[in-house]
């Protein structure tokens, strides 16, 4: 199931780092895919191609997109490409995989996403074909 | 032997007056403070050996301004990046650098324009496409760790503005401070949320200025006549954000431990503490991961005037702080050294001087708790301490 959406806040075209694209592939495609390094076994976050012990030979694997927001604030004055788009939700979402990452909660006015709170990941994509991870809340019953 | 102690000496320390600066630049005000921390230590640009700066210096770091400075008889220079922790320990490494015999009076200098220069960008770190995208700041990233520490430990807002409060309790005796008027625990939660739960009382203020610091060898200092301020210990760590953050401590838990050893100091015997306040957070943070309170009990620790002058449990940032005084550059680590020494030599201001001080520590954070960030502790103390 693709989890692109249109949308709701701006999109800021990230730089795609050399060894990293299957990452922005995939949520150009609708998913998230986690690198995994095929030499220590370990999920690697942020993503990144090599560290002192070399080159660390990702793979990469579908994530379930399951999550639980770790913290959260309301960013009152915001800033740059999101001038105009008025307060939003910044959080930190541990996936269901062990990381946890940097992301905006959406859906819901920001200052009712509360820690604890569970969410699923969805791909926002912009008018230019831009696309960032982000979350909503899993709905009642789902 | 191993360790600093004892290796070098503060013999100088000079503040930039001034809080908002128009017509200058800013090797004017590096200018400005090297020469006033020189003439406060008693020696001259032709005594400095040893240069230490960080990545605010225009141009390529100390070859530029070493040029500009008219500073010829340099001979080990550093120009190491810690954001706000670079100070205290660009002392540490001085005083390492002195004891190795690369230099015998080494000049720690900051200065910066944030107010009317745009701050620098620096080249984009490789964490930048999964981070920048989503309109971070550093309030934001500092929020996300208060918001996790009262979810965890129940801290309160409230109890991060009396870290606000006692800042400005000080600063209304500081003539030089940004911020001089005594704000209630009602106004700084009154105050806009900027990035909640941290309010716009909760931040430290956009100052322009620097400051400098004169480290020299125990050799030189015997001959100086001034009040001298000897390095008993300096530690740096630094904390990755990690696969999964832990944002409820800072890289103080390392850095904290190894500058108390390296001193032969505890917590308990801290009379007088500059801790880094970028945010109330900040402090309230750095306070239980040095020691001074239980993990948790930050809250607790800073509640009731704890961090006042002569009536709380710890007197901290007696010149107001970043909170209110002065943070320059946005980057508060060098005024932090200069009111340790202030309260060492017994110049802080007179209602916030404290009696008798022989342990004053400094905590310098670079960058941004909730997040990736350097912290370093430097532990100084009276000449025979």
């Amino acid at each position: 199931m693709s989890l692109l959406e249109e949308a709701t806040l701006p999109v800021p075209k990230a730089p795609v780092t050399p060894g990293l694209e299957p990452f922005w592939a995939a949520l150009a495609e609708g998913e998230l895919k986690l690198p995994f390094s095929r030499v220590t076994g370990e999920l690697v976050w942020y993503p990144r191609a090599a560290d002192a012990r070399g080159p660390a030979d990702l793979e990469w694997r579908t994530a379930s997109g399951r999550g639980v927001v770790y913290s959260v604030t309301v960013v009152r004055r915001p800033a740059g490409e999101y001038r105009d788009s008025g307060p939003y939700a910044l959080a930190y979402v541990t996936l269901e995989e062990g990381v946890r990452v940097l992301t905006h909660v959406i859906g819901i006015p920001p200052e009712d996403v509360r820690i604890g709170m569970p969410v699923r990941a969805v791909v926002a994509e912009g008018a230019d074909g831009a696309v960032l991870l982000r979350f909503r809340p899993v709905e009642e019953g789902a | 032997m191993s360790g600093i102690r004892g290796g070098a000496y503060i013999v100088g320390a000079y503040e930039h007056p001034e809080r908002k600066i128009t017509g200058s630049s800013v090797p004017q005000v590096l200018a400005e403070v090297v020469s006033g921390a020189l003439a406060d230590a008693g020696l001259s640009a032709e005594d400095v050996d040893g240069w230490f700066g960080s990545s605010e210096q225009p141009g390529l770091g100390g070859l530029s301004m070493l040029e500009y400075l008219g500073l010829t008889n340099v001979r080990h220079v550093e120009d190491t990046e810690s954001g706000g922790a670079s100070y205290p320990t660009h002392v540490g490494h001085a005083t390492a650098a002195i004891m190795a015999g690369r230099c015998d009076v080494a000049v720690v200098a900051m200065g910066g324009l944030p107010r009317s220069l745009p701050p620098h960008r620096s080249v984009p770190g490789p964490e930048d496409p999964f981070e920048t995208p989503y309109g971070i700041s550093p309030v934001a990233l500092y929020a996300l760790a208060a918001a996790r520490h009262m979810h965890e430990y129940g801290t309160t807002s409230a109890q991060l503005a009396e870290v606000k409060v006692a800042a400005s309790l000080h600063a209304q005796h500081n003539p030089a401070a940004l911020l001089r008027t005594p704000v209630t625990v009602d106004e700084v939660l009154d105050s806009p949320l900027i990035a909640d739960p941290l309010h716009r009382l909760d931040c430290c203020v956009t100052t322009d200025g620097g400051g400098a610091v004169v480290v020299v060898s125990p050799a030189v200092a015997a001959q100086l006549p001034g009040h001298k301020v000897k390095v008993l210990g300096q530690a740096e760590a630094v904390k990755p954000a990690g696969a999964a953050v832990d944002a409820t401590y800072t890289a103080a838990v390392w850095s904290g431990p190894r500058a108390f050893a390296e001193a032969g100091v505890k917590p308990g015997d801290v009379d007088y503490a500059s801790i880094y306040d970028s945010f109330t957070i900040t402090v309230l943070m750095l306070l239980e991961d040095l020691g001074f309170c239980a993990k948790g009990e930050g809250g607790r620790f800073v509640a009731d005037g704890g961090l006042l002058a002569h009536t709380g449990k710890l007197a901290v940032n007696t010149d107001g702080g970043g909170l209110c005084n002065n943070h320059p550059d946005s980057r508060g680590g060098m005024v932090k050294i200069i009111e340790a020494v202030r309260q060492l030599r017994g110049t802080a201001n007179p209602p916030v001087q404290l009696p008798d001080v022989q342990i004053a520590l400094v905590q310098g954070i670079g960058k941004a708790i909730g997040s990736r960030h350097y912290s370093s502790t430097l532990l100084l103390g009276q000449e025979d301490s």
